[in-house]
């Protein structure tokens, strides 16, 4: 195991690298030029002798593999630049905000995984009768609806008809309800569905059916055989999840007024605040390949085919 | 008991089984309504959708305003019409657009090999496993705003998915014996992948294709709705529901409407995806959730 983990997670530095280039160079090499930008979020008028000033300021004279290494040296050392609006480090005030958005995000990770096991399996329990009808219903609600208008409707619910929770802000956990359960709403539905799927597959397998001509309660069966590995595509679907929930996370919270990395991030998109959007879009990626790189852990751990051919045993 | 006992059921006879299921056909009839009004709707509007009447300022349902009016007096209704052509539009250019990038790369990925091949899946490789959302994001962010730019960076979040499918196909066929023997016949490799190769791809394209027309609704909407789509006056469901959050206290059914239409679209286009893929491609059950 300490093998597979070790070579899964060497894995991850061709991936950041390629990441990070992409990320730089796109911005680089966009339709619009950053001393520009740089000196309109100053206030600076832009003159040409301005413009040649903030180029060598910004450093953008030097050819462009220099620029880059020397932005991903810097980086590897946590330095990510001024933020060319507030002129105050960019990363601090990210890191400010981000357990906010972990907060929610993660919440909204364990309401997918606690509702749509249970969910799913009970549609799988009785497939083609009411629950699986009502679990598809469900579903085919939960993928269309735009989350940032089930928001919407909970406020109106909960907030103004029947003032049972908060509409807006950050403190207690009534505060975290209604924007996490709008957020998992849709990774739920889909969650459920797959394993009701995966569950029927599973169950029509041949150690499922031994097991029951074995005399195993139908409850073992179910638990051991069948649950077991139905929930293996789950894991998977799971690392995918991640990255719909933090994205969903970043539009939420500007209905709830959650004081998370999204606003900071859009008011960063409008002003065109590059060492912003640099920062931002990094951090995102190196919290999604870690949960990635925990959801394939996971697998590993659960699969032991998985864990074995990756340490050579057949 | 648990049904998990039961053997699996026989799939339905075959005989005269219609083209699309009930549902198909029922989400079929519901699209087609609302693409004739994303087409017709400027003619279908009671009320010009841009008018202002600050006499007339957040209505309730008249005869005159069916759906009310919005904080400057404009009729709900027109401008839910109009917001139609705004969001199925910028869908049919996005995916027109990703289209022509996932056919073009991965066809190119796929046909050429080699090098070209290696470099073109490991950068696809990167777009395919981070979260659209959070690319969208940094493609706007990149671009600028606006609507043209946010088709542009949705498009550039998603082509991956549909270059990996032609890439996959085109490899499996390129082989085999009437490709050779088209070669060999002296066929050129552009019109070769054109005739022979591109409409073996047709079918799951059409398929996955469908269901992100949603997909694609809910990112150009959602992003409108950040603020960082199209610019304030026009009418689109994602602006609406923005313009709607400050009245949400006092005026909700500012902000039903538009979700309302937002969410029946997105749910018909999913229904049809859903069909076509049954019908089209039963095999593939990729719950693509990305």
């Amino acid at each position: 195991m300490a093998g597979f983990i070790v070579r899964r997670v060497l894995l991850l530095v061709p991936m950041l690298l390629v990441a990070s280039l992409i990320i730089f160079l796109l911005l680089r090499l966009g339709p619009s030029d950053p001393a520009m930008d740089y000196l309109r979020l100053s206030k600076l008028p832009p003159t040409p002798e301005a413009l040649e000033e903030a180029r060598l300021f910004l450093g953008l004279d030097r050819p462009i593999a220099v620029q880059y290494l020397d932005w991903l040296w810097r980086a590897l050392h946590l330095d990510f630049g001024v933020s060319y609006a507030t002129r105050r480090p960019v990363l601090p005030d990210l890191l400010l905000f981000l357990p906010a958005t972990l907060q929610l995000a993660g919440l909204a990770l364990m309401l997918t995984l606690g509702i749509s096991v249970p969910l799913g399996m009970w549609a799988a329990r009785h497939r083609d009768r009411l629950p699986d009808q009502i679990v598809r219903l469900v579903a085919f609600i939960g993928v269309s609806m735009p989350n940032f208008w089930l928001g919407f409707l909970m406020v109106l619910l909960f907030s103004i008809e029947l003032g049972w929770l908060p509409a807006m802000g950050r403190g207690s956990w009534m505060h975290m309800i209604m924007p996490a359960s709008a957020i998992a709403f849709m990774s739920l539905a889909i969650n459920a569905r797959l394993l009701r799927a995966s569950m029927l597959e599973v169950a029509g397998q041949r150690h499922v059916v031994y097991a029951r001509l074995r005399g195993v309660p139908e409850k073992t069966v179910e638990r051991s055989h069948v649950l077991r590995n139905a929930l293996l595509p789950i894991i998977t679907a799971t690392g995918m999840h991640v990255g719909e929930l933090i994205g969903g996370t970043l539009i939420i919270e500007s209905i709830f007024g959650w004081p998370g990395v999204g606003r900071y991030a859009v008011s960063a998109i409008f002003n065109r605040d590059y060492p912003v959007i640099q920062c931002f879009t990094l951090l995102m990626v190196g919290i999604f390949v870690l949960c990635n790189l925990l959801v394939d852990i996971a697998y590993a751990y659960a699969d032991p085919r998985i864990r074995l051919s990756a340490e050579g045993v057949e | 008991m648990s049904d998990l006992a039961l053997p699996e059921k026989p799939a339905a006879a075959s005989g005269r089984r219609p083209w699309l299921s009930l549902t198909g056909r029922f989400a079929l009839a519901l699209a087609a309504t609302i693409i004739a009004v994303a087409v017709f709707g400027p003619w279908l509007t009671p009320h010009d959708p841009n008018a202002m009447d600050l006499t007339a300022r957040l209505d309730g349902p008249s005869a005159a305003h069916w759906l009310g009016t919005d904080h400057l007096g404009r009729d709900i209704l027109s401008r839910l019409f109009v917001g139609a052509r705004v969001s199925l539009g910028s869908v049919a250019v996005t995916l027109s657009l990703i289209l022509a990038l996932g056919i073009g790369i991965g066809g190119a990925a796929g046909f050429l090999g080699g090098r070209t091949d290696q470099v073109i899946m490991r950068c696809a490789d990167v777009f395919l496993t981070f979260p659209t959302l959070v690319l969208a994001l940094f493609m706007v962010g990149m671009l600028g705003t606006g609507l043209v730019n946010v088709v542009i960076a949705i498009a550039l979040s998603h082509w991956a998915w549909y270059a990996r499918i032609v890439r996959g196909i085109v490899l499996s066929l390129k082989h085999r014996d009437f490709i050779l023997a088209s070669r060999l016949a002296g066929t050129g490799r552009l019109r070769i992948f054109w005739t022979h190769l591109l409409p073996a791809t047709m079918s799951q394209l059409v398929v996955l294709a469908t269901l992100d027309i949603g997909h694609i609704m809910l990112h150009v909407s959602g992003l409108s709705f950040l603020g960082l789509g199209i610019a304030a006056p026009t009418a689109e469901w994602g602006v609406m529901l923005n313009d709607a959050r400050q009245f949400v206290w006092t005026e909700p059914h500012l902000m039903i409407w538009p979700g309302l239409a937002l969410f029946i679209s997105v749910m018909a286009f999913n229904l049809l995806g859903d069909a076509i893929r049954d019908r089209l491609d039963p095999h593939l059950r990729m719950e693509h959730a990305h």
